[in-house]
Parts: structure tokens; sequence; C-alpha cells
């Protein structure tokens, strides 16, 4: 705690705008109920991040809070420099620079992959038809699906529509990306090709933040990683130590419960 | 009074009136499309007043009849001055009518869409009006038509009751005819077969419809 107070200090220091996040003091409630509790928490640009914790940890309103799908009641975020306690355009902006992969996927389903993959291009980043086209055929070939561009998302499995979602996020030319349990909803010999794809990325230097209970995932792809329980994040650290040598008795519990 | 009796003129003139029953339905149809999708959005609005004053119109028009609403703004209008015109005292009030139980159908049909789908577009960066546009309406309307054209129906048969305050629609018309004629039973026989051919066929189109969609939603 005292050691994220003094990140927070030195961060302010060197300014915000050097950090990919920076959360600072975050509380939120739902109601009489303390969804998160006094978060600090610092991303450097290209880090890769994978939270983790039991379901009500806290984890997901977190991540959500970057692009502001959550609003908090107290504390400071900056997202690439924009402070989104600000507001206003702020958040147009951060949510243009973020792309967020979530559990149950939300593909458009009245749009094909193809037209999922370009409205916002298009209607947010006001780019020509043709042009937003040939950015999504391209993504869509980064993540191995150039060939579903027509379909319609129920026409593709589980797999498949992660793929979409993430080459989705990716046509708005995202600086960081958000992933709420992105394999979580899938059959199990789909979580491959997911998390591959997801490793592609992290390999080539996005910064990263992602919910997931993928433990090998994690040590092969994080920086660090977060445990979070009853909305306080409890440890951090680099995999090795957090792995191998966790300090946290509930940590302790969590990783013995889930090997 | 000369009595006469009911031929084939006056069968068509009660078959022709059935125009202005098809204009009054038309024009309440389209204001109250136009209201209601104000009502809808109104009503699911993050900010707490145009759904305070959204939920406060629908209840009002819900809860009281619609020929309570035919008098209060064909008197109503009187009372602020205007002068008594049947037509604009029928086509407002089934208009703000039509509003309210439009925006209430459309409204659970915007709220019947996965909240998934608005935080995707949200995250996307899309704001409410691209948002509205493209993602939420689009998929809430394939619900909404079968409910919508049902209340169409509604709407056409609830015209009738204009014929209270004057206006010369169907039914007014067989009234009139019934007057001259004294054949009651042909003449509210043939009014009604005239709804009846109106009417059936949306209702079959609203079936077909549902079933349309039902099968397209379990798939």
């Amino acid at each position: 705690m005292t050691e994220a107070k003094a990140n927070a200090t030195a961060a302010a220091v060197r300014g915000t705008s050097d950090l990919a996040v920076h959360m600072e003091g975050v509380n939120k409630w739902y109601g009489a109920y303390h969804a998160l509790k006094e978060v600090n928490l610092e991303v450097n640009r290209g880090e890769r991040i994978v939270i983790c914790g039991p379901s009500g940890s806290g984890k997901s309103t977190l991540i959500r809070c970057i692009n502001q799908l959550e609003v908090i009641q107290q504390g400071r975020i900056v997202v690439d420099g924009h402070d989104l306690t600000a507001g206003g355009k702020n958040v147009d902006l951060v949510r243009q620079e973020t792309g967020m992969v979530f559990q149950s996927f939300n593909l458009f389903p009245h749009m094909t992959v193809l037209e999922n993959c370009t409205l916002a291009p298009m209607k947010v980043r006001g780019i020509s038809k043709a042009e937003a086209e040939a950015t999504a055929r391209r993504f869509l070939e980064r993540v191995r699906i150039p060939e579903q561009a027509e379909k319609y998302p129920a026409q593709l499995s589980g797999g498949q529509q992660q793929r979409v979602a993430i080459a989705r996020a990716l046509c708005m030319n995202p600086k960081i990306m958000l992933f709420d349990e992105p394999t979580s909803a899938l059959d199990p010999e789909m979580v491959k090709e997911v998390l591959d794809t997801m490793i592609d990325l992290a390999k080539e230097g996005m910064t990263m933040l992602c919910v997931t209970h993928e433990m090998g995932f994690a040590r092969q792809v994080a920086d660090r990683v977060i445990f979070m329980d009853r909305g306080e994040i409890l440890e951090m650290g680099p995999p090795d130590t957090f792995f191998e040598n966790p300090k946290n008795e509930r940590l302790k519990n969590f990783l013995g419960q889930i090997a | 009074m000369l009595i006469r009796p009911f031929g084939i003129n006056e069968f068509w003139i009660i078959v022709m009136a059935a125009q202005w029953t098809i204009a009054l339905s038309a024009i309440a149809f389209a204001g109250g499309g136009i209201g209601g999708l104000l009502i809808a959005l109104a009503r699911v609005s993050d900010a707490k007043w145009p759904r305070l004053l959204a939920t406060g119109f629908i209840r009002i028009f819900q809860g009281t009849p619609l020929l309570m609403q035919l008098f209060l703004v064909f008197f109503g209008m009187n009372i602020l001055g205007f002068a008594i015109n049947p037509w604009i005292a029928a086509a407002v009030a089934l208009t703000l009518h039509a509003s309210a139980f439009l925006g209430e159908i459309w409204r659970g049909c915007i709220e019947a869409i996965p909240p998934g789908q608005r935080e995707a577009a949200t995250a996307l960066g899309l704001r409410y009006f691209n948002r509205m546009r493209y993602i939420i309406l689009p998929q809430a309307s394939r619900i909404a038509i079968a409910p919508t054209v049902g209340f169409l129906v509604q709407l056409i048969k609830g015209t009738s009751l204009a014929a209270i305050i004057g206006f010369t629609e169907l039914t007014r018309q067989g009234q009139i005819i019934n007057n001259a004629t004294f054949s009651p039973f042909m003449v509210f026989g043939t009014v009604a077969a005239v709804y009846f051919i109106l009417c059936w066929p949306l209702s079959l189109l609203a079936r077909r419809m549902e079933v349309k969609f039902s099968r397209s939603t379990t798939r």
C-alpha cells in the first residue's frame, strides 16, 4: 500500500501522461457495496498486466473503469494522458484509444463480420468505407479468419466470434487493449486459438490489461500479475515471484484452488 | 324525412367513407411513430426528467379511455380559442394516444436488447446517436414489427370513436346512412365488414412476423 502511494507520488512528479494508465485512490460503490477500495495502479506503455482473483473481487469492475463503462465515485484515473475525472471530451478520447474484448463477445448480430469491424472506424474516426474495409480485412487476416468476413456472427463458432471481437477492437487502432475474461465463455477446445491471438498481440508490444483465469497465459506473457479480492489489490508482481513466492494468504489460497 | 331503401348506392357511400378511416389512421400512425420514438427514447434515457415525463405521459394515456382523450382535445381546443374542427381534434388526440402506446411498446423492445450491445458500442467510441442509429434501434425494430402492426389494428378500430365528435369516417357515415334507411343490420353489417377487411390482413401479417421472429431467435 505504501509502496503504491510512493509510486503514485513519483508519477505525479514525472507526469501521468508518460503512463498508459494511472489510477489513484480509486473507490467505487454499487449502492452500499464497496466494489473498489482505494485502488492505485500504474501501467507503463507496452506493459502486459494480468489481473486475477475470485469472482466478485472487482477485477472486471477495475478494467471497466478504464474506459468508463463504470463510473467511479472517488479518485482519479488518467488514461494515456487524458484525465477521465475531467469528463466530457476526455471520455470520448479514451474510448477511442482503448479497445475492449468482452467475455460474451458482444458482436453486433445484425451486421456481418466486416460491418462489425468497419462501423466504428467509419462513424467515429471518419475513415472512408474502402479504407475501413481494407484495414478490417488486414486485421481479420491477422486473427486468422479472413474467409469469414461476409458471414454473420451467429454463423461462427465461439472462438471465431471472439477473434472477430479482437479484430473489431484493433480496427480502431487502439493504444491499450482491455480483455475482460475473454476465454471464460468458450468451449475448452477454442480457448487456445483466442489465447494465441492475444499472445501475438502481446509480442507486437500492445499495452494490455487482461482479466483472466488462464494462469499459463499469465506466466507466458504478463510483465506483472495482480491479485484482487473484495475490491482491493492485494498483491502485484512479476509472474515468477507472484506464482512461486506469493506473500498474501488469500493469494496462496487462491493459487492452491486453481492449480 | 323520407325513408329510402338500403341499395347499392348506400353500400358504396359507406365503403368510400373508409378512405377517411384510412387517412385518419395513417396520420395518427405517422404522428404516433415520431412521438412514440421520442417517448421510447426518453423512457430509456439515463437522465431522470425525460424518463419521468415520458412515464407520466404513458400512464395518463394508458389509464384513460380513448373517447375521453378525444373529448378533452376536442373541447380543450375550443377553450384555448381554436375553432372546433373534428379533423384536427381527432388527428391530434389519436396521435397522442398512438405516441403513448407505441412509446411503451418500443421501450420494451429497446430494453430487450442485451446491455452488452450498448457496452460494446460505447467501448468502440460510438456516441449516443450512432449507438442508437446503428446498434440498438436496428435490433429493437426487428422485435418491434409484430406488436407494432398489432397496435395499428387497434388504432384503426379506435378511429371509430372519432364519429362521436362528428368526424365523418366509416362509423359516422354508417350512422348517417342508417338514419336515412333504418336498416341498421345491413348498414352496420357493412361497416363491420369494411373494418374487418382493413384489419384482418394486418392481423395475419402480425402473426406471420411473430412466428418468423420467434423462429429466427430460437435458431
